[in-house]
């Protein structure tokens, strides 16, 4: 480091240890766009609290020379911007994480791009902030942007907030100026609900009020930026709630020991504590809190942990164990807030893997109630949610997990929507509450049961699924296999796309979202027929792997039988049965499989039916029944 | 009752392997000897206590480390109890890649980049641990402690997930693995800080004592065996200590007489020049670092 003023580092070294080991950690995000000079405050923080090294700031001075904005001056943007597109372009694209250190504090800055379309990457960076640094220039005070910012730090949950109004030099070190941009900001804040705000005016360029007050801003008595960083008191809300802690490992080095690792997430804990474990319910005591330091008397939030407990009681990964006397309620269907994070947009009813605290479920989002305009804050409509869109959605679980609100508790209420193909984080949530809807609807349990019904029928209820481009010969295939089933003595019935669509979906259109709910719809009543004893038959395109997954998990094993109907597009279009390619090819009909709407091959289907040249439909109905009787659909 | 920086980072860290564990089939720990990854140890003994960690370490070795280390090294795998894979890459064996002949670019390259490589695909591991920190380098402050590489061990800075809270999805493809930087969070005065704290034990190589050195493109290597090709009347014995250790010919030393712990950690506070000045491999281009982590360098 460049130097710093410490004699006591210099005199007793150990002395000097002793006394940063206790340091207090302040996590916080700036937002700001590049012309209110972020990189620059963030530059100058490092700059003037003297964590650059002598061989940083020969490079920072060289690089300042080659490509910095200021002239022959350092060009402090330059320590912040780090991956070479952005270095050339000129722009912070993604979220980056700063650290330095004071004598009180060690800070870790998540520093997030101000343009409009990067809401992940603030969304990211706040989700872990205790508080939040907003960048104003005083030249244009309140604006748009500082609006969009100080919502995304409210919906994440960050109640700390610094106005930083910078390029004070610029205004003429003006305290009107500054007077009313914080009345404008304490007035846009209050609608927020945020509640602690400080205003600070400065220059990041020259430092003034960055660490050292400043003299040309006599006016301005309060704190500097940094003092302020290193003296607010982040409330801690967290520690004082009811205790949590989501179990991430269960520890068992031999027979004698079982325990359950894991992060304390809420509250605090000691040996005799009464818990209670969610989702099952089940009780116990605390016996001992096992570190590799020695057995705890107690642990709080924040504390990565071994929890032993006096029974033996079934405990596994995902589980909570948490307070006896205040346990978190647990629930499968909730209204959440949705921030979309993925260049494919949100589809309702498509289902998405969700990871919550340590467990991951499957969850399907309802259609938005509304999206968000994160620069109006208005309401508006919306069917579907995009990349950086954010919505209020209704979201529904396999099962139900323990949560507590978002606003209790983040580690909580915080969730990841991950997609099931890809693999990709696409979206992240916060719970705001569990739908009554799910508690007072339980499963009427029947006498008469799909086995008995199927028994009667003397067949196996199975759902046979074609899928294929339109005019691949799909409906062609399954009105022949039905008429042979038929023949048989089977009791059978046909779902076809088109019939369905005058009816049940006579609502829906062919956008991708209308498409899933089409078949989200249609592998209901199709599971309902399989519970009822028949074979049924569903003739649908059917586009998308994640659908015929859906409808797949909605059937116990060897009930879904996927009949790939591949006549590749070239054969499908010639054939054009409804005069649909054409339409399509001439602008006339958007959203086209094949055309401009994709179509996801089935990977591992049960039959797959060549149905591009010489074989008949007659051959392939007959190939699709065989199948049938082989797996014992009938005898 | 506050937790300390220290104590955050500590619990963070635990936090990160328990749930890298948890959602990986065969997970591995690099170890390259140095005082992170005897940090990185120290923590994932920590997270498992009174379990061992449940994976083994791997060295991906170079042949052109310092004795020490591999002295050091032995010893912690014997005192942990932990199993040890050694990986050297076959092929750079076979042609005798060293630094002298081959420039550092290439010797870095094939035992380092491609040996790591062959090492993971050859015991199929599909997580590993890595004692990289943000705070190092520019184009690190942007990876994510969780990082998906291709089947090719590629890295794709434009493709990386979002993390939010304590939430990472290590959910991959058939194929492609996952980095996981435990110590994302630390500076080099925290792994310190935290050293002394801790009492961990380090290769005394970071500590200054009488060395043979000579100079070479301003830089001082130590001679640490006879592979080197040296004048003897060039090589002078001088108190020097190491701030990261690596193959000896492409690590600096730079000369102090801060022989104790203590004395190291004032030294660096009142320091001039940057942890990773001594490292030869950084100073071919800038952004160097992107380039190697894009082609599958840790």
């Amino acid at each position: 480091m460049a130097h710093v003023h410490d004699e006591l580092l210099e005199r007793d070294i150990e002395a000097y240890l002793g006394r940063h080991e206790n340091k207090s950690m302040l996590r916080f995000i700036t937002c700001g766009s590049v012309d209110d000079g972020k990189s620059t405050l963030i530059g100058r923080l490092l700059y003037d609290s003297h964590l650059i090294f002598e061989d940083q700031l020969v490079a920072l001075e060289s690089d300042s020379r080659k490509v910095g904005t200021q002239g022959d001056a350092i060009d402090f943007a330059l320590l912040v911007d780090g991956l070479v597109a952005e270095r050339e372009q000129g722009i912070t694209i993604d979220v980056a994480y700063r650290f330095f250190s004071t004598e009180r504090r060690k800070f870790i800055v998540a520093d997030t791009p101000g343009h409009e379309q990067y809401t992940r990457n603030m969304v990211t960076g706040a989700s872990t902030a205790d508080l939040a640094v907003i960048l104003i220039d005083a030249r244009k005070g309140v604006l748009t942007q500082t609006r969009r910012h100080s919502y995304l730090v409210s919906l994440l949950g960050i109640r700390e907030v610094v106005v930083a109004v910078n390029k004070m030099d610029l205004v003429d070190w003006s305290e009107e100026t500054f007077r009313s941009i914080e009345t404008d900001y304490a007035t846009f804040a209050a609608e927020l609900g945020i509640d602690n705000v400080t205003c600070i005016p400065l220059s990041a360029l020259l430092g003034d009020n960055i660490t050292r007050p400043s003299v040309e801003m006599d006016w301005y008595s309060g704190p500097t930026l940094l003092e302020t960083l290193e003296t607010v008191e982040v409330a801690d809300d967290v520690i004082n709630g009811p205790f949590r802690m989501p179990v991430q490992w269960v520890n068992r080095p031999d027979h004698t020991f079982r325990g359950f690792s894991g992060q304390i997430v809420g509250g605090r804990i000691q040996p005799g504590d009464p818990v209670r474990v969610l989702p099952s319910g089940q009780t116990s005591t605390v016996s001992r809190i096992v570190t590799a330091d020695g057995d705890l008397e107690e642990a709080v939030a924040g504390q990565s942990v071994t929890i032993a407990l006096d029974d033996e009681i079934d405990i596994s990964r995902g589980d909570v164990i948490a307070s006896g006397d205040a346990p978190p309620a647990v629930a499968d269907q909730f209204e959440c807030q949705l921030v979309w994070m993925s260049d494919d947009e949100l589809l309702p009813g498509r289902p998405y893997l969700l990871k919550i605290g340590t467990r991951t479920v499957t969850a399907t989002v309802t259609r938005p109630k509304y999206s968000i305009n994160v620069n109006t804050l208005e309401h508006t409509a919306a069917a579907a949610l995009e990349l950086n869109e954010i919505g209020a959605c209704n979201i529904s679980l396999d099962r139900a997990i323990p949560f507590d609100p978002y606003s209790e508790n983040r580690e909580m209420g915080g969730f990841i929507l991950i997609d099931r193909f890809t693999n990709a984080t696409v979206g992240a949530g916060m719970l705001n509450f569990a739908l009554r809807r799910a508690d007072n609807i339980h499963w009427q349990s029947l006498a008469v049961d799909k086995a008995s019904r199927s028994k009667l029928n003397m067949q196996r209820p199975v759902m046979v699924w074609f899928t294929g481009l339109s005019g691949a010969g799909k409906s062609t295939v399954a009105n022949l296999v039905e008429r042979r089933l038929h023949g048989l003595g089977l009791r059978t019935y046909l779902l076809d796309g088109d019939n369905v669509r005058h009816g049940l979906n006579r609502d829906l259109g062919f956008t991708d979202a209308d498409r899933v709910e089409n078949i989200r719809r249609v592998a209901e009543v199709g599971a309902l027929m399989v519970d009822a004893g028949l074979i049924v038959l569903s003739s649908f395109i059917s586009p998308f792997r994640a659908e015929r997954l859906m409808a797949r998990e909605l059937l116990d094993d060897g009930e879904f039988i996927e009949v790939f109907v591949d006549s590749g597009l070239d054969a499908a279009e010639e054939r054009d049965p409804k005069g649909l390619y054409a339409k399509a090819r001439r602008g006339e009909l958007v959203n086209f499989t094949g055309i401009d709407s994709p179509y996801e091959p089935p990977e591992n289907p049960e039959i797959h039916l060549d149905t591009s040249g010489a074989v008949t439909p007659e051959d392939s109905a007959l190939k699709v029944v065989d199948y049938l009787r082989s797996v014992g659909v009938f005898d | 009752m506050t937790l300390s920086h220290l104590q955050r980072l500590e619990a963070e860290s635990i936090q990160i392997m328990r749930e890298a564990v948890s959602e990986s089939e065969r997970p591995v720990m690099l170890y390259s000897v140095g005082k992170d990854s005897s940090v990185m140890l120290h923590l994932a003994i920590k997270a498992f206590y009174p379990s061992l960690p449940p994976f083994p370490l791997m060295h991906v070795d170079t042949t052109w480390k310092f004795r020490a280390m591999y002295e050091f090294r032995d010893q912690r795998v014997a005192e942990t109890g932990m199993d040890l894979i050694v990986y050297q890459n076959p092929d750079a064996r076979d042609r005798g890649i060293n630094p002298f002949d081959h420039g550092s670019a290439m010797h870095t390259d094939l035992w380092k980049t491609e040996g790591l490589k062959q090492a993971l695909d050859l015991h199929r591991f599909d997580l590993a641990f890595g004692g990289a920190r943000r705070d190092e380098e520019k184009s690190r402050a942007k990876e994510r402690v969780f990082s998906i590489r291709s089947d090719q061990h590629r890295w794709d800075p434009k493709a990386q997930r979002p993390e939010l809270w304590s939430l990472y999805n290590a959910r991959k493809a058939p194929g492609e693995s996952v980095r996981v930087f435990p110590l994302s969070n630390w500076t080099e005065l925290d792994i310190w800080q935290y050293i002394y704290r801790e009492d961990i034990p380090i290769v005394p190589l970071y500590l200054a004592a009488q060395r043979p050195v000579v100079e070479r493109d301003g830089t001082l290597i130590m001679v640490d065996d006879d592979r080197m090709p040296v004048d003897p009347n060039e090589v002078t014995h001088r108190s020097v200590r190491f701030r990261t250790l690596g193959c000896y010919p492409l690590t600096g030393a730079i000369e102090s007489q801060a022989s104790t712990l203590t004395e190291i950690i004032q030294e660096m506070l009142l320091a001039t020049s940057s942890e990773r000045q001594g490292r030869v491999i950084d100073h071919d281009s800038t952004g160097s670092m992107e380039k190697k982590k894009q082609e599958g360098y840790f």
